[in-house]
Formats: structure tokens, C-alpha cells, sequence
């Protein structure tokens, strides 16, 4: 059993303060890095895979500190968020490259290469590869020795849905097999999907921990703003007030538009075609007006 | 101490596209010289001590470090693909002492063997003149390999400062201000030149002893400091 802790960790860069003391646990199974773009994410990040020390507190694993301490390596997989990677290798002479560095030899690289699936593309210079290869790629490098802890930072970025799906399977996989397998995004759905525990990051603070359906709940609890224009705004207006799933309607005449608020987001989204449709309504836009994701987090820390 | 993988990944970035052709051009440069000033001039000493010391050990041999030793480690660093050496049980000091042979390799081959090629069709060794600047090119591809390493691990601009150093300190300065002349990798391997040739042909401003003490001991020290600096290396993110 493999888990990582972060003891009063804070890490600035001069004056900015990109991490600020944050203790937390990681576990065996799939934890979730949650936050918006700019939070703190990498840098948390780096310093759990030793690539940053921190400036006050300690990050460990199982005892052992993480910075400055190469042999904790043999442990631990790291799949970086930049693209870069020896462009001019093939894919197979990559990974081998990496089994090589941990003291295996070509048939713990091929493995790996099995596991996630690229075979069929181990002969291509990487440079030919898409984002989602690379991905695949980077995963068989960290996976090679077989870590007891694995770190991503944003490994769904850039991949199309059924690279994700792929990626996804295979981490929850990780987490199934008892791996500690910590992830990091600013998508909430992606987490969401994946995680079983979720650590929420805004502005370098620990804004929330633990399970997602309890963190959702806190995000979904809240009322919904929704922008909605149509070929009859005020007999859509009429329409949907009717119902308790909303609580406010304003008429936006500079904006030409609804802005609608919903306490009820499940029964809102089912409600508003169903409702256009038996009044002959066409919706023209429909956008949720405060669903960015520094909204939702800015909510959630409010909570 | 060496590690084949890491070696082999430093060879493939280093001798890989653009980068050899510009390590090429320099030696090619040389070897033309060399054979336009034979045809011109016939074989004249003093004539290839002029181009073996003037292009050959204060331009070329530096320009080449700079080039094999930050291209070494640098580019790495700057794209963050070193990652993948650093996310490794592998000792730091172990990945610069392996780069630092692939860096030193490099450098003798592509500046010590044009300097003999070069010395040859010059004046065919007379005087032991090709040996001589070919053993201070071997000698300097030791020191400016270390050195340029190291500044790889300092500095995002490795290659400007290299060049800066090649170019202004080495062959500039050198040439004004004799204080410069005693701190220069050039002098020092010029004075083991010396040593091999004899006579007055190849001479140094700094005495042999010197020459070798300060040679190593900005090897050795240059080498240390750039596995210090691996070692505390941060890889701050994209944020």
C-alpha cells in the first residue's frame, strides 16, 4: 500500500504564493487533482514527483521524502503535462529507453508499450504521433516499472473522446489493481467520471477533499443561470415560471434574452425543450451563463 | 559513474538533424582553408601556425564546445524532456559525468581531427605542428565540453554566453588584454601545444604547470557544480 502525504506544503516564487500550505493524503485508488487553470496544479504537482521542493512543509511517500532522493523513482511513474520527448526516438525506442533507465530490459518496455495499446505505431518516430498517441506513449514510459504511484498532470488534454475513454479505462484499471493514482484537470466532468476521491485546488489553497458525489452535490446545490433566447421569449417566460424547478425569469431587452434561474438543474434541462416544443417555441440559444469554471469554484469555496 | 542509455540518448540529440550539419560546417571550413592556403602559398610553418592557432584552436574548437556541450544538456532542460532522465533511479551526477563524455567526444571528433587533417595538408606535420594543435584541440575539447555543460545547466541562453565567451573573451580580449590571455582555455592548451612542438613556433602566455592545474581544475570543478545543479533542478510547470 502505497500513499503519499503533503505535511503543511507551501511553495512560492518570489512574491507569488503558487501553493500555500496544504496537508493532504493520497491513497491507493484514483484520486482526482481538481481546479481551475492557474491554480496551483503543476507546481503541487512537481513537487510531489520531486521535481520542485517545496518552500515550507514536506511531501512523502510511505516515510520516504520525495525531493533530492533518486531511489524513490523506482516507485514512482510520472506522466508530465509537456509534449516534449525526444522527438527523434520511435515510440519503442522511447519506452525501451525508459525500462533501460530503471535497470530492465526490452521486454518490460514492450509490455508496457501492450498495456496501453501502441504496438501497432512502436516503429513511428514520435514526431509523427498525435497528441493522443504521445499521451499513450509518456503513460508507457511511467508505467514501465510497474509504480506502486502514479502521477498525471492534465493527461486528458487535447486527447479526443475515445483516446479519453482509453486513458480512463486504464487508469481506473490502475486504481482496481490497489496503484495510488493521482490525476490532475480542470475539467469537472473528466473527474468526475474517473475519481473516487477528489482534492480541489483554487488559488494554491486546499478548497475541498473527498468524494466527488458529496463535492457535486455542494456545486449542483446551488441555482443554475441560464441565457436563453427563442422566437417567443415572454411565452417561454410564462411557460417555464409555472414550474418549481424555476425561481426566476428576467426579460433582457439590451440583450434581447431570458436570463433564466433554475433551482432544479436536472429537471430544468429536461423541462426547457420539452416546454418550447408544446408551445410551438423555437429556442435559438441556450448557454448557462455562470457555469465557467471559476464560478463553480469560487461557489465552492464560498460553501 | 556512465550510463550507456543516457549516453546513447545524448548522442542521437546531439548528431541528430541541424545540429550536425552546423558542428559539420565549421571543420569543413578548415579543411577548405587549409587546402586553398596550400595551393596558394605552398607549405609554410608559420603560415599553419597562423591557421591552425588563429581558426582552427581560438574559433573553431570553442564554437564546437559550445555547440556539443550546452546542445548536451540544454535543450532538455529548455523543453522540459529531461523529465524523463530525472524521474529515474539514476544518480544525477551519473547523467552530467555521461553527458560530459558524449560532450567531450564529440568536441575532440569534430575539432581534433579536422585540426590534424588540416595541419596535414598544410605543411604534412612538419615541425610536429599538426600534432601539437591537434593534441590542444584534444586538451581544449576536455575543458570547453565541461564548461559549456555546465552553463547548459545554468542558463535558458547557454549557447549566446558560450559564444560570447568563444568569441569575445577567447579571441577578442585574448588578443588585447594579457590578463585575459592567463584565464583562457585557449593559452592553456596552447601551452601543451608548446610542450609537444618545441621550439618558438607554437607559443603560450602561461607556463605548462599552470596550464594543466587550472585545465583540471576547471574540469573537475565545472562538472561537480553542473551535478549540483542538476540535483536541485525545478521543473516549474506551464502555469
Amino acid at each position: 500500500m502505497t500513499t503519499l502525504s503533503l505535511d503543511h506544503v507551501s511553495r512560492w516564487f518570489g512574491n507569488v504564493v503558487a501553493v500555500n500550505d496544504i496537508t493532504m493524503t493520497i491513497g491507493p485508488g484514483v484520486t482526482g487533482l481538481l481546479g481551475p487553470n492557474g491554480a496551483g496544479k503543476s507546481t503541487l504537482i512537481n513537487m510531489m514527483g520531486g521535481f520542485l521542493a517545496p518552500s515550507t512543509g514536506t511531501v512523502t511517500l510511505d516515510g520516504q521524502p520525495v525531493w533530492r532522493n533518486e531511489e524513490i523513482y523506482k516507485h514512482i511513474g510520472i506522466v508530465p503535462e509537456r509534449e516534449a520527448m525526444y522527438d527523434f526516438l520511435t515510440g519503442r525506442e522511447f519506452v525501451v529507453a525508459n525500462a533501460e533507465l530503471h535497470g530492465l530490459d526490452a521486454r518490460a518496455a514492450q509490455r508496457a508499450l501492450a498495456t496501453v495499446e501502441m504496438e501497432y505505431a512502436q516503429d513511428r518516430k514520435i514526431a509523427t504521433y498525435s497528441k493522443g498517441m504521445r499521451q499513450r506513449v509518456k503513460m508507457a514510459s511511467a508505467l514501465v516499472h510497474d509504480p506502486s504511484l502514479l502521477l498525471l498532470d492534465e493527461p486528458f488534454n487535447g486527447m479526443d473522446p475515445r483516446q479519453r475513454m482509453q486513458l480512463m479505462e486504464l487508469l481506473r484499471r490502475m486504481g482496481d489493481e490497489g496503484r495510488t493514482v493521482l490525476f490532475s484537470s480542470h475539467i469537472l466532468e473528466e473527474v468526475e467520471q474517473l475519481a473516487w476521491h477528489i482534492e480541489v485546488i483554487v488559488a494554491g489553497r486546499h478548497a475541498a477533499s473527498g468524494d466527488f458525489r458529496r463535492i457535486r452535490r455542494l456545486m449542483t446545490d446551488r441555482p443554475h443561470r441560464y441565457l436563453v433566447r427563442s422566437s417567443d421569449d415572454r411565452a417561454l417566460a410564462a411557460a417555464l415560471i409555472a414550474d418549481p424547478s424555476t425561481s426566476g425569469i428576467e426579460v433582457d431587452h439590451a440583450e434581447g434574452a431570458l436570463r433564466v434561474q433554475a433551482v432544479d438543474f436536472a429537471r430544468f434541462t429536461a423541462l426547457l425543450p420539452r416546454v418550447a416544443k408544446a408551445h410551438g417555441i423555437r429556442l435559438l440559444t441556450v448557454s448557462p451563463s455562470d457555469e465557467s469554471l471559476e464560478s463553480v469554484f469560487s461557489y465552492l469555496v464560498a460553501a | 559513474m556512465y550510463d550507456p542509455t543516457v549516453a546513447r540518448l545524448t548522442y542521437r540529440a546531439l548528431l541528430g538533424r541541424r545540429r550536425a550539419l552546423i558542428l559539420g560546417a565549421l571543420p569543413l571550413l578548415l579543411v577548405v582553408i587549409a587546402v586553398a592556403v596550400r595551393g596558394l602559398t605552398g607549405a609554410d610553418d608559420q603560415t599553419a601556425v597562423n591557421v591552425l592557432g588563429g581558426f582552427a584552436l581560438a574559433t573553431m574548437v570553442p564554437i564546437i564546445g559550445v555547440i556539443a556541450g550546452t546542445g548536451a544538456i540544454g535543450p532538455e532542460i529548455d523543453d522540459g524532456s529531461v523529465v524523463y532522465l530525472l524521474s529515474k533511479p539514476v544518480k544525477r551526477p551519473t547523467i552530467i559525468f555521461t553527458k560530459l563524455i558524449v560532450a567531450i567526444g564529440v568536441t575532440m571528433a569534430f575539432s581534433a581531427v579536422p585540426t590534424l587533417i588540416a595541419g596535414l595538408i598544410l605543411n604534412g606535420n612538419g615541425q610536429q605542428i599538426a600534432v601539437a594543435y591537434t593534441v590542444a584541440a584534444l586538451v581544449a575539447s576536455i575543458a570547453y565540453a565541461a564548461l559549456f555543460l555546465l552553463l547548459g545547466t545554468v542558463s535558458r541562453h547557454a549557447v549566446v554566453f558560450g559564444l560570447v565567451y568563444a568569441l569575445v573573451w577567447e579571441a577578442l580580449f585574448g588578443s588585447l588584454v594579457a590578463g585575459a590571455r592567463t584565464l583562457s582555455v585557449q593559452q592553456w592548451s596552447l601551452a601543451v601545444a608548446h610542450k609537444v612542438a618545441g621550439g618558438d613556433l607554437v607559443t603560450s602566455d602561461v607556463g605548462l604547470t599552470t596550464a594543466t592545474v587550472l585545465l583540471v581544475a576547471v574540469t573537475v570543478l565545472a562538472t561537480w557544480y553542473a551535478g549540483q545543479r542538476l540535483r536541485s533542478l525545478t521543473l516549474a510547470g506551464e502555469e
